[in-house]
């Protein structure tokens, strides 16, 4: 009789571990359905067609309530991303993905540095957008539709932001360094050339507060001072000409002057350790397109909070910028075209910029309230709109290639960020080239 | 297996035969049938082994054989990632411009430092610990899970927090090191305290892995040993190196081989230690390794000809290293 119970009670006990287990199982599988994160999960959930995009960096389209908006006005859409913190990481899979055409989300983003690449080698891949009912080629910046239309006239993307580069700094450390705190004013001191900003910058270190620099990181500078250019890296005809393009190297002498100076801090940027000198207030001044604000934001201390203002740019220039692209290869490809359509349209990219300080690529939507009211956290009550606005108007039209983040990477962090260690300017233009020459090499 | 032969032939189902096997009573149809399921079952018998670990070599050749001989395919050619069908023949020009590559052999001075600066402490603590570890102990078995916990958290978890601790400005090293009056190291784009710092991750990773493996040798040795060592009054130390070493000395060869082999493979740990540039291994490429060296080559730089032709070379390299390797372990065995 004991043992009977005993091998009875036993199996009980097995049942109920196999049904919980089976139990789990099941309920794994469910999970993974009804959240359907999965790309290839394409018209699944009740009925419902899920749209995925492929984002990197701080996007913000879901933290502006655009998902959620577009949503509702579309019952039957569900709508999913998935976010690579940086660039770097996001692309090289991106590109594995379109050689192989697999692997695709519905919507992939393009960064600017990108687009010439993807334009030029994988056309074929991407959707055509100068023929999708309701995408006004006119409605864009000249120019940022140029970038993503092939020579044949295929527009493979639509953009969503620019980067119009201002210049940002901390009133309360100017103040201290007995700087004037005024944007136009501030922005005076250094108007048309960059390097009075430089200049600024040793007047800012005879007087700034204990432990502050004058600039975040040589690459910053660097960036912002390329961006003014109109020929950087290729010229009109494609030909690598960033060597012998004096601007660049003038560019790289005045940054690796301003790190000599100790001007600027020995960081590279988008690091932790360059995150934390954000959050401790290390710096007055940062070369500022519209989404550094995003960056600083995501980084400050509350305390900072209200502290920055935006002025202008010695020079108006150009530092980042988004595409959105629609694979060939997806599931919902039409749908995808149309939120994409929406998504970038002027009244979406003036709700981006108030929210996230993403900043237009559609001038109509330079003179709606949202530009022109526009307030961030960081800079306090300081409308911000107009000022970048100006920027992206008086940016030049640059000449991009395809391996501009290339260049660029290797300019500022293998190369003027070396200044701050104690190499001489030639040394790290030297090292910069060797290490862009070895990557540029076939 | 000859009994096994027999009581397996399947019996005959109909025709009436009795049971048992008396020939005179079968039919020429129940005989043919017999003979074509022996047949089968000869055959069976002699291929179903193949087809049991057929799909180890399948995969491997799906994932491992082809990979291989495309990848030196590729090595012969001029062939971009944006492109992969676009093959232009170049001949060993990949090969040739390595010998040149001053990017490559600073990769391969990077991978021996940080190889030696990581697996020689790494086993040698691995050591110590499992010795300790083989001492009666309370609560030993936590101890040793314990052991293993760094081995299973991911290379990326680990690596962030270790980025963190080794910040320069506000990193925690840097501070203890302040309160002892150490001025600040720059962990990230100093060249041997970046190498010294990711070589820590590895072995923090690593330690406690290489740690079980010993014990586990140590726990197979002897007791008795031990034993009459300590009747000859041989210290603790004196066993250690008299009954201990020589006894681990297999494990020790064995675990070498794999550290060697895993340290001059090492990737994950210097490409999460430089977050934002990753595959160039710092500034100065002072800690880019051979693995960083061939991804920045095929995924960043997108060339995928010159990628394979660095890992043709590792490869060729891995062999030379383990032929020393081998040579090594055969003169230790020889002078045992």
């Amino acid at each position: 009789m004991r043992a009977r119970t005993r091998t009875a009670r036993r199996q009980a006990v097995v049942l109920a571990a196999v049904a919980s287990l089976g139990a789990g199982l099941l309920a794994g599988c469910a999970d993974d359905g009804g959240d359907s994160k999965s790309p290839s999960e394409g018209g699944g959930g009740g009925g419902k067609t899920t749209l995925t995009l492929g984002l990197f960096g701080a996007m913000g389209f879901k933290e502006a309530g655009l998902y959620a908006e577009y949503e509702k006005l579309n019952p039957k859409i569900k709508i999913a991303d998935n976010v690579i913190q940086q660039n770097a990481n996001y692309y090289p899979p991106l590109l594995n993905h379109l050689t192989t055409n697999s692997g695709l989300l519905d919507i992939q983003a393009v960064e600017v540095a990108n687009i010439s690449e993807i334009v030029s080698t994988q056309a074929d891949k991407l959707t055509d957008f100068s023929k999708v009912a309701g995408v006004d080629k006119s409605k864009w910046l000249d120019w940022k539709w140029a970038q993503a239309t092939t020579k044949d006239g295929q527009t493979v993307g639509l953009g969503t932001d620019v980067g119009p580069t201002a210049i940002c700094y901390r009133k309360d450390l100017y103040e201290q360094a007995g700087l004037p705190t005024e944007p136009a004013k501030v922005g005076a001191l250094w108007a048309g050339d960059w390097a009075k900003l430089v200049t600024v910058g040793e007047q800012y270190k005879r007087k700034a507060p204990k432990g502050t620099f004058f600039m975040d990181s040589p690459g910053g500078l660097l960036n912002g001072i390329i961006g003014s250019e109109k020929e950087k890296f290729y010229d009109a005809s494609g030909e690598i000409i960033y060597k012998s393009n004096p601007a660049v190297r003038a560019a790289f002498k005045l940054t690796a002057e301003a790190a000599e100076k100790g001007l600027v801090q020995s960081q590279t940027q988008f690091q932790p350790g360059w995150n934390s000198t954000i959050a401790n207030s290390k710096f007055a001044t940062i070369s500022c397109p519209p989404w550094m604000l995003g960056t600083l934001k995501d980084n400050s201390k509350p305390e900072s909070k209200g502290k920055w203002a935006v002025a202008n740019a010695p020079k108006g220039g150009n530092w980042g910028g988004t595409f959105l692209t629609v694979p060939k290869s997806g599931k919902n490809v039409a749908e995808a075209q149309k939120f994409v359509a929406w998504l970038t349209a002027p009244k979406q990219q003036a709700t981006l910029f108030k929210v996230q300080a993403s900043f237009p690529s559609a001038p109509s939507a330079y003179t709606m309230p949202e530009v022109t009211g526009a307030v961030n956290e960081m800079t306090g009550d300081q409308p911000i709109g107009t000022i970048f606005a100006e920027a992206a108007k008086s940016a030049p039209v640059q000449v991009i290639g395809p391996k501009d983040q290339i260049i660029q990477e290797g300019l500022s962090d293998n190369g003027v960020i070396l200044v701050t260690k104690g190499k001489s300017e030639q040394e790290a233009w030297d090292a910069a080239t060797k290490t862009i020459d070895n990557k540029l090499d076939k | 297996m000859t009994t096994r032969h027999d009581t397996a032939v399947p019996p005959v189902k109909e025709g009436g035969t009795a049971p048992g096997r008396s020939p005179e009573d079968v039919s020429p149809a129940a005989e043919k049938k017999r003979a074509r399921l022996s047949r089968r079952w000869q055959r069976d018998i002699r291929w179903s082994p193949y087809a049991f670990v057929s799909p180890f070599f399948l995969l491997f050749v799906a994932f491992g054989m082809f990979p291989l001989l495309y990848t030196g395919w590729a090595s012969l050619h001029q062939v971009e990632l944006t492109a992969p069908t676009d093959m232009n023949w170049v001949g060993l020009r990949n090969y040739t411009r390595i010998f040149d590559d001053e990017f490559f052999w600073n990769a391969a001075k990077n991978t021996l430092t940080i190889g030696i600066i990581s697996t020689v402490p790494q086993l040698m603590m691995a050591m110590g610990i499992a010795h300790l570890l083989n001492y009666k102990l309370r609560a030993s078995t936590f101890f040793r899970v314990a052991m293993l916990a760094p081995y299973a958290t991911s290379i990326a978890a680990a690596s962030l927090v270790f980025v963190l601790l080794f910040g320069r400005d506000y990193g925690m090293i840097n501070w203890a090191l302040d309160t002892v009056g150490i001025s600040p190291v720059d962990w990230q784009n100093d060249k041997w305290p970046s190498q010294i710092a990711v070589s820590s991750i590895i072995v923090w990773r690593w330690t406690g892995y290489n740690a079980l493996i010993y014990l586990a040798a140590m726990q197979a040795i002897p007791h008795d040993l031990y034993e009459s060592a300590a009747l000859d009054g041989a210290s603790r130390w004196k066993q250690f190196i008299h009954v201990t070493l020589p006894a681990l000395r297999p494990t020790i060869l064995f675990t070498v081989v794999v550290s060697t082999i895993g340290a001059s493979q090492v990737f994950g740990e210097p490409l999460l230690f430089d977050a934002n540039k990753g595959t160039s291994g710092g500034a100065e490429h002072q800690f880019q390794t051979l693995g960083l060296y061939l991804y920045e080559q095929g995924w960043v730089a997108q060339h995928l000809g010159r990628a394979s032709a660095i890992a043709w070379t590792m490869f060729l390299m891995l062999i030379v290293i383990g032929i020393i390797n081998y040579v090594i372990s055969r003169r230790l065995r020889a002078s045992s």
